[in-house]
Order: C-alpha cells, then structure tokens, then sequence
C-alpha cells in the first residue's frame, strides 16, 4: 500500500487549501485516494443522470400509448377476393398503412388467418410455410405458429400482431389488428 | 483540506455505498423499461402507468441519494 496517509493532501503549486481551488483543480487531484473518490462520485453522478433517461424513458411509453388509443379505429379494407387465393395459398398486402405489410393465409375453405409481417424479433419480414403449419423468419431462424401467430423457435418472444379478418360473400376484409404478449 | 465533517475514506465508503444503491436502482430500472416495452408493443395496456411510477421512484431514490453525496462534498 502507498505510504502516504489516505488523509494526505498534496498542496497546489499555488499553495491555497483544497477547498479554495478551482473547480477543474478539485476534480482532477493529484493524490490516488483522493481521484478514486472523485471517479467514483462522478460515476454515480452519471448513473443517476442514467436513471433519469429510464423513467423519461418510461413517461414516453405512457405518452405513446395515449397518443395511439386517441387515434381513430383503424380502417375496414377490402383485401382480396375468397376465390383469388387458393388452399394453402398467401397473398401479401398493405395494412394499416401504405407501409405496413402483411400477410394472408388461406388454410382450408373457410379458414383464414392474416398477421402483420414483422417478426417480433427484429422486424425482418415472416415468409409463410404452409407445408410446416409456421411462418419463418429468414433473419435470424425465427418461426411462428400458422394458425395462432405464437412464437415457436429461434428469438422472437411475442406473438405477430394478427390482422382481424371478416369474409362477407367472396371478399375478404382486414378489420383491425390485434397486438398480443403471449 | 476539504471542509466535509467526514474524513476522505469515510467518504469514499459513503460513496460506495450510495453507488451500490444507484445501480441497483438503475438496474431495477432497466428491467422495468424492457418488460413495459415488451408490454407495449403487444398492446398490453395494463402495467404501463404502474411501471412509469415505479420508474420515477425509484429515479426520486436516486435524485436523494445524489443531494447527500452533493451534501458530502459541502
């Protein structure tokens, strides 16, 4: 250990105290004790300056959430014909937005089911498989289940926001979307 | 020498000790922002508001252990 007294101050070339030096003097010390107590302090400083970034963080979230429940419902669109698409058949198609696309898969006669195609993982976009019943992600080995859009291998967690379908005669209609944890 | 009524390497336990509380804190935090993301993004309403107010707790936490280490330096 260093000889010196951890209580040892070393005197500035100007010979004032400690507590009369200028800010930049006090927090770059001369003595090792003394620059581990201001690395430390500074530290933390930072790590509070870190959980201040977390709740607005959290603020931000609640605030999103608010903006996105005063949006107005989401628009009735007509996808496709019933006859377009055959079994075992997707079609990919716009919805929401212009931008967001998803995909449709006829299961059997009757059976339809539609997701938003962003894997839950890292937004790549999910190809479907019919002939293995699951959607898969080519960016990272992700796959989803067909008929419930429940994740079942590789690292996504949350199940594909799934895109509410109704049939009216031939035509299919997205109604909404409808995004889940589990 | 410094006018604190500690001396420095009660001070420099004092830090670490506060700092110990800060990342457990932050880390508590940490957790709190990712599981209310995941939330989020599944359309899962309900924990939103109780994690924003954990979350600032805990940043209150914080923000008094802060003035104390300020305090210190005094």
């Amino acid at each position: 250990m260093d000889e010196r007294d951890s209580q040892t101050m070393t005197i500035a070339p100007d010979g004032r105290l400690d507590s009369d030096q200028p800010r930049w003097r006090r927090d770059f010390p001369i003595d090792g004790p003394q620059d581990e107590y201001i690395a430390r302090r500074d530290f933390t400083k930072f790590m509070v300056l870190t959980s201040f970034a977390f709740a607005v963080g959290q603020l931000w979230i609640v605030v999103e959430n608010f903006l996105r429940r005063r949006t107005a419902s989401l628009p009735v669109r007509e996808i496709a014909r019933l006859d377009d698409i055959p079994i075992g058949g997707s079609l990919v198609f716009n919805y929401p937005e212009a931008h967001q696309s998803a995909v449709l898969v006829r299961l059997d006669e009757s059976h339809l089911v539609a997701y938003d195609q962003k894997c839950t993982h890292l937004s790549c976009p999910v190809i479907p498989r019919v002939e293995e019943t699951r959607l898969h992600c080519p960016c990272h080995e992700g796959s989803f289940d067909l008929t419930t859009g429940r994740p079942l291998g590789g690292p996504p967690r949350r199940p594909l926001t799934r895109v509410i379908l109704e049939t009216h005669g031939r035509r299919i209609y997205a109604m909404g979307v409808e995004g889940r944890t589990v | 020498m410094s006018r604190s009524r500690f001396a420095r390497h009660q001070r420099q336990t004092i830090v670490s000790g506060i700092l110990s509380l800060v990342m457990t804190l932050v880390v508590l935090q940490l957790w709190l922002l990712t599981a209310t993301m995941n939330a989020y993004l599944g359309a899962d309403e309900s924990i939103l508001l109780p994690a924003a107010l954990a979350s600032a707790v805990c940043l209150l936490l914080n923000l008094g252990l802060l003035r104390y280490i300020y305090r210190l330096d005094r």
